[in-house]
């Protein structure tokens, strides 16, 4: 392949200032020097270990689960051991992971680099939110040291209030905590990007990765609070034996899902919207061509917060919620497939006629759309009245948003990851196992999910240890799937820690890309600019006739 | 440049403005994540009172509008002597700032005395949500539902101003060693912007849960 990025590749391995130069990496070492920063890239790093850590913790329930669901028996655990692993595992891979994720990691380092600040708005701030977090997760790995939890991590009253008997008030502490962190990131990028942008950088010639951490921000400021008192009125309620929530002593136990979901709808998109952010950042680079409809993309992020607000009695359909605000939550939540069909045709006639290359970020960005689309199709059958109280609770809806959160979300996670990688850490991943590995993920990926569409479809419930016979097959198929996605997991592990060391030097640009933090060196000097640059273009300065005359 | 800068400017702002604009900006969206949180709370009475107004109505009954009013007095004083405070920062006056913060203090001090005698009364009168609540008339289970939103509420909302003791405190000494000026003030200006904000909780608090149906 002769594509013009594959020539700047070759290009920046000739370049070995890295080694000589001081940057944020090696200005100082020691654990103090990390634990105690307050630099916005460092402390991107300070999560994106920790949330490694609770990815691989919440996997190992995943892998449980997909063990106990290969024979119809159930053979390997108790029911109630099942319980706590599909609790712990939507736990930790929402709150712990997919949450923190993309924002977090690759928000905290790129939004100051990519407005042409020194840094967030609030440094202390951002390294309190880490502690936050850490905090938050420590009283969870307590409840899962002390026994679990097991009342599904949507905590519904009265499996949380009345009936369980696991640890939920120590997870649900962990939660709330951990709510405070993302909080403060939120507040933290809103003040950033109102205040901190670079002369010349005017809202629309912001990156659209800017809008879509924007939106995030804003669910993450006006949702998490919300959550946060939920939670906080169950653990009261479990405390000192008060009924907010407890029918018996006159509570409406409703009222808890009303309050759950208002967040926790929303924070499908804190997990999506930033994900949508990147691929609109690797779709254009790798197509060399100005993104199609920036400013349409910008406000379709706006929109999918402001709208996401408005859906959360979708996942009520059943719960006696009257059929007058059952019929507004299904309008609403389909009008959500608009700004999100906005995003999918654009990136799509973004790639029409340009010059594409199909490195790793660019396969992980297609393939979100792909999958992407697949979930948010069937995200519209969950939205249709009817259709949904047949598949309420079925493998359906664990398909749907599987899709959405792993083929979307960590799609995008890992394609921004490997993009953004050169950058971070001034080397080179493997291209090679970084394309096999994405491949890997893909197919692993639709093996394990694609067959828990039909299984739902149907009839098997979520949540049940043993199932019927005549689902075996389908189940099998998942787990063979589900291991194949767990190697797809792996591989990027141990090839991204080699390439710290063994990587070929980065350039400052290696994908010739346009944008704020490609325009320092590779890895970055602390104040991340050696002059504060001005901005004098719109986004995307991307051009054909460019990639042509390289090739 | 040290990040723990002689000079009030941080390292990541061109100027004193910028700065500025980004604390208030700041405190302002952590405003709103406060009015979210209190409106779980808000929403939950709502929903409540809709369901059970008699129950409500009595439950009100059994608190004492007196010392409410009172505190909602003192309250707003604190929200005046706060506002001069500000005021005397931006001129630079630094005797008088100190003094304001003061007043904001011993205000803010008097309305959780207040607050603690209230409480006192409710355990006294067995009005404490839990196994030992007691109330001798009917819906004595949506009475307590009252009575636990009424603790969570003002609970959560005295929480608040115990934090904002806290804050204006710090404050107070940094404004008696001279770390303010009329240049540089912003701090004072924003824990202003908290404490109103703890203040309006307060007057949506008052009429909510002492005034509305006792009669």
């Amino acid at each position: 392949m002769n594509s013009p990025v594959e020539a700047a590749v070759a290009v920046g391995t000739e370049d070995r200032g890295a080694e000589l130069r001081e940057h944020y990496l090696n200005v100082s070492y020691g654990v103090k020097s990390w634990l105690l920063t307050t630099d916005h890239k460092r402390i991107a790093w300070l999560y994106l270990v920790s949330i490694s850590l609770f990815f691989f913790l919440g996997g190992a329930f995943a892998v449980l689960i997909r063990l106990e669901l290969m024979t119809p028996q159930g053979d390997l655990v108790l029911a109630e051991t099942y319980n706590k692993l599909f609790t712990m595992h939507g736990l930790i891979m929402i709150f712990f992971f997919l949450v923190p994720s993309i924002p977090a990691v690759l928000g905290n380092f790129l939004i100051p680099l990519m407005i042409g600040a020194r840094d967030l708005a609030f440094p202390r701030l951002n390294l309190a939110s880490w502690y936050i977090y850490t905090f938050g997760g420590l009283f969870t790995l307590g409840a899962v040291v002390a026994g679990g939890v097991d009342t599904g991590w949507t905590f519904y009253t009265p499996y949380s209030s009345t009936y369980a008997n696991s640890h939920v008030i120590l997870t649900a502490l962990g939660v709330f905590i951990t709510g405070f962190s993302s909080i403060l990131t939120g507040l933290n990028f809103i003040v950033t990007i109102h205040t901190m942008r670079a002369p010349g950088l005017t809202w629309f010639r912001l990156p659209l990765f800017i809008w879509a951490h924007y939106a995030t921000s804003l669910i993450m400021i006006l949702g998490t609070p919300v959550l946060a008192i939920a939670i906080l009125l169950v653990g009261v309620e479990r405390l000192f034996r008060i009924g907010i929530f407890d029918p018996a002593l006159g509570g409406d136990p409703l009222l808890f899902q009303h309050l759950f979901w208002f967040y926790s709808h929303p924070a499908v998109y804190i997990m999506v919207l930033p994900a949508m952010g990147v691929i609109s950042e690797v779709i254009t680079c790798f197509s060399r061509k100005r993104i199609f409809g920036y400013t349409f993309i910008a406000f379709s992020s706006i929109a999918i917060a402001v709208l996401g607000f408005l859906v959360w009695g979708h996942h009520m359909f059943v719960s006696s919620q009257s059929v007058y605000a059952g019929m507004i939550f299904s309008f609403l939540s389909m009008l959500v497939a608009i700004p999100s069909a906005v995003k999918v045709f654009n990136w799509t006639a973004t790639l029409y006629k340009g010059a594409v290359s199909y490195h790793t970020p660019m396969l992980y960005a297609l393939g979100f759309i792909g999958l992407f689309t697949i979930g948010g199709l069937t995200g519209l059958f969950l939205a249709s009245l009817g259709l949904d109280v047949h598949v309420h609770d079925t493998y359906f809806v664990v398909a749907h948003f599987h899709y959405i959160m792993v083929g979307g979300a960590i799609m995008a996670y890992l394609g921004g990851l490997h993009f953004w990688w050169p950058k971070m850490t001034g080397r080179m991943y493997p291209e090679g196992w970084a394309r096999l590995s994405a491949l890997i993920l893909f197919v692993g990926f639709n093996l394990t999910f694609f067959p828990q569409f039909v299984l739902g479809y149907l009839g098997m419930p979520r949540r049940y240890h043993v199932y019927p016979e005549e689902f075996q097959i389908l189940n099998v198929m998942s787990t063979a799937g589900a291991s194949i996605l767990g190697v797809g997991y792996l591989i990027p592990m141990v090839y991204l820690v080699w390439s710290l060391r063994y990587g070929a030097i980065a350039s400052a640009n290696p994908w010739r890309a346009t944008g704020l933090e490609w325009d320092t060196p590779s890895p970055p000097p602390t104040d991340n600019f050696s002059t504060t640059p001005i901005v004098t273009r719109e986004a995307y300065a991307y051009s054909l006739q460019e990639a042509e005359r390289v090739v | 440049m040290s990040s723990e800068a002689s000079s009030a400017l941080a390292h990541q702002f061109d100027d004193l403005a910028q700065q500025s604009e980004a604390a208030t900006l700041g405190m302002w969206v952590f405003l709103v994540t406060e009015v979210l949180f209190f409106g779980g709370l808000f929403l939950s009475y709502i929903v409540y009172r809709a369901s059970y107004p008699e129950a409500f109505a009595s439950g009100s009954h059994h608190l004492d509008v007196m010392l409410g009013a009172v505190n909602t007095a003192v309250l707003i004083g604190s929200s005046l002597t706060m506002a001069l405070a500000v005021h005397a920062a931006q001129e630079g006056r630094r005797r008088e700032v100190v003094l304001f913060l003061l007043g904001t203090l011993l205000l803010g001090g008097v309305f959780l005395g207040i607050k603690g005698i209230e409480y006192g009364h409710k355990f006294a009168q067995g009005l404490v949500p839990g196994p030992s609540f007691v109330f001798p008339a009917p819906h004595a289970r949506q009475v307590q539902l009252f009575f636990a939103l009424y603790f969570a509420m003002t609970g959560l909302h005295a929480a608040h101003m115990v934090i904002g003791i806290g804050v204006l405190s710090v404050l107070t000494v940094m404004a008696w060693r001279g770390h303010f000026s009329a240049v540089y003030y912003a701090p004072v200006e924003i824990a202003g912007l908290y404490w109103h904000f703890v203040d309006i909780v307060w007057i949506f608090l008052f009429p909510l849960l002492y005034l509305i149906g006792r009669h």
